[in-house]
């Protein structure tokens, strides 16, 4: 009907994103570290990230419907909060541990606060660590790479937690290993080249910005460097950055649109935030990783964040 | 009597201790892992309630109004320490799981609560009468939040097994699991409390409020 007079408020000119658009882009990155999982931990792999999606997306279903709202699911959002929840689990884990997990993290992280863009914490890692404290057996029982009889291994960081051993030459594994993922860990962190790929391409779409990631990685690789159980200044910055769930945290997580700060002044507070309590777990905390709990806390302090690194309003000074 | 069947059922729906008023959340949050913890703790907390109203109640009127606080706590430290060596003497398991907060009845909110909001004007009569629905409405919501608790973060009720295939999230057990059940069932109360007070207000404006 090109005769009719639309009248509408500001905005008239829309870049065409939406929420399904994000989440869709969000997914292909992460598509490689998928493929990797299931090809170095096997199809078991595959299972838990399908069972946690669809756990995930049943319980929005199911609550949206409760709540007499517009069922949303298909914007992908709850897809997404799945498939990073399975990133966090280890690929032996019972069926039920992602179903539970898929659960808490819509019911409980993200609708009991309201819905999309409403939630404080980041669902998947309120999932995990709901699970964590809930079934530490399962969820810290990792399988050996490329091993089809279930041999379990600890990762490299527990490993180095219990003492036995001080670096990266003792443990048999080179950088190259946990650089392609050839070590015991979450099915989704362990191939780096695989989340970096999906990282460079979020950045080159400009979805998410360097700010976080980068303050993340470097503060706890620096402060791991500087304040190293070998002695000062004799860490190893390129295993610790490595060795965790760090990438997938800083890329992905601490990326989050809902639950970390707007401006790109306070997204590099929060990374540097999320490493200095990263860094403070690893080496003195009673976990061996501390980055999912280091983003939830950081989740907590963006509202704050926000409300101190408010950019200036144009055409305004900067004094009050 | 209409009266004092008011006062006794208002702590247990509307003015509920603990999903109504939100007080005395320490021993809540704390004992709430076990029903039978649960109850002793209720049954406790009813019983210094129930000694503390009578007596308050009774002599409201010889308390000089600028010390009453003192004399309150006074009062119901008798009670919690009649309470605590009965149940050191009666029942030694349950008074070593509850621990140290059987003597913090003394500072629970409900009973200094009840004394400053309601003993301390009121006959002795209705004191009774509140003090028990408050004690009711207190144990009720505890046995509620320990029953979630204990079946889903220890597999039991009452102590008895349940399901052998079961492996209990533990973290029902320990204190986010608490804070967890409390903040839903609370939600869950003030839903249906609204709802009821849109019904009441449709049925007292009827159509003709929508005009």
């Amino acid at each position: 009907m090109p005769d009719r007079l639309y009248v509408s408020v500001s905005p008239h000119i829309h870049s065409g994103e939406s929420v399904p658009r994000v989440m869709r882009t969000v997914f292909i990155a992460l598509i490689p570290s998928g493929l990797a999982g299931v090809f170095i931990f096997g199809f078991p792999a595959l299972k838990v990230m399908l069972i946690s999606i669809l756990s995930c997306l049943i319980t929005e279903c199911l609550i949206q419907k409760a709540r007499r709202q517009k069922i949303a699911a298909s914007d992908g959002s709850a897809a997404l909060t799945g498939l990073l929840l399975a990133y966090n689990l280890s690929s032996n884990v019972p069926f039920w541990i992602p179903l539970a997990g898929g659960i808490f993290a819509i019911a409980i992280a993200k609708q009991a606060f309201g819905g999309l863009g409403a939630n404080i914490f980041n669902p998947a890692l309120a999932a995990r660590a709901f699970l964590l404290a809930s079934w530490p057996k399962h969820m810290t029982e990792f399988l050996r790479p490329f091993s089809a009889d279930g041999i379990t291994q600890a990762t490299p960081l527990t490993v180095i937690k219990e003492g036995a051993v001080k670096g990266l030459s003792d443990l048999g594994i080179s950088y190259w290993d946990l650089f392609l993922g050839r070590r015991g860990g979450c099915l989704g962190e362990v191939c780096i080249i695989a989340l970096l790929l999906g990282a460079l391409y979020l950045l080159w779409k400009g979805y998410i910005w360097y700010h976080a990631p980068a303050g993340f990685v470097l503060t706890v690789g620096g402060l791991s460097w500087i304040f190293a159980a070998q002695g000062f200044l004799k860490g190893d910055f390129l295993f610790s950055v490595l060795a965790g769930g760090l990438i997938l945290g800083a890329f992905y997580m601490a990326t989050d649109y809902v639950t970390t700060p707007i401006t790109k002044r306070g997204q590099l507070v929060f990374g540097i935030g999320c490493g200095i309590i990263a860094f403070v777990i690893r080496r003195f905390g009673g976990y061996p990783e501390g980055v999912s709990y280091s983003i939830l806390i950081m989740n907590a302090l963006t509202p704050l964040i926000d409300r101190y690194l408010r950019p200036r309003k144009y055409g305004l000074s900067k004094s009050k | 009597m209409k009266r004092l069947l008011k006062e006794f059922t208002k702590g247990i729906t509307i003015e509920n201790p603990t999903f109504g008023l939100v007080l005395g959340l320490c021993p809540t949050l704390a004992v709430s892992t076990s029903v039978i913890n649960a109850i002793g703790m209720g049954v406790a907390a009813t019983f210094v309630l129930l000694g503390s109203n009578i007596i308050i109640s009774s002599v409201r009127k010889l308390i000089p109004d600028q010390i009453r606080i003192p004399c309150f706590i006074v009062i119901i430290a008798t009670f919690v320490t009649i309470v605590e060596l009965l149940m050191k003497a009666y029942f030694p398991a349950l008074n070593t799981a509850l621990g140290i907060f059987v003597p913090l009845i003394v500072v629970n909110c409900i009973v200094l609560g009840r004394a400053e909001a309601f003993a301390c004007k009121r006959p002795v009569v209705d004191s009774i009468f509140d003090a028990l629905g408050m004690g009711v409405g207190f144990t009720l919501a505890l046995c509620i939040i320990a029953a979630i608790r204990e079946v889903l973060g220890a597999g039991k009720l009452l102590g008895f097994s349940l399901s052998k295939g079961f492996e209990p999230a533990a973290i029902m057990i320990l204190a986010p699991g608490a804070l967890l059940t409390m903040g839903l069932l609370i939600g869950l109360v003030n839903y249906w409390h609204i709802k009821q007070k849109t019904n009441k207000e449709i049925k007292r404006v009827g159509c003709n409020g929508c005009k």
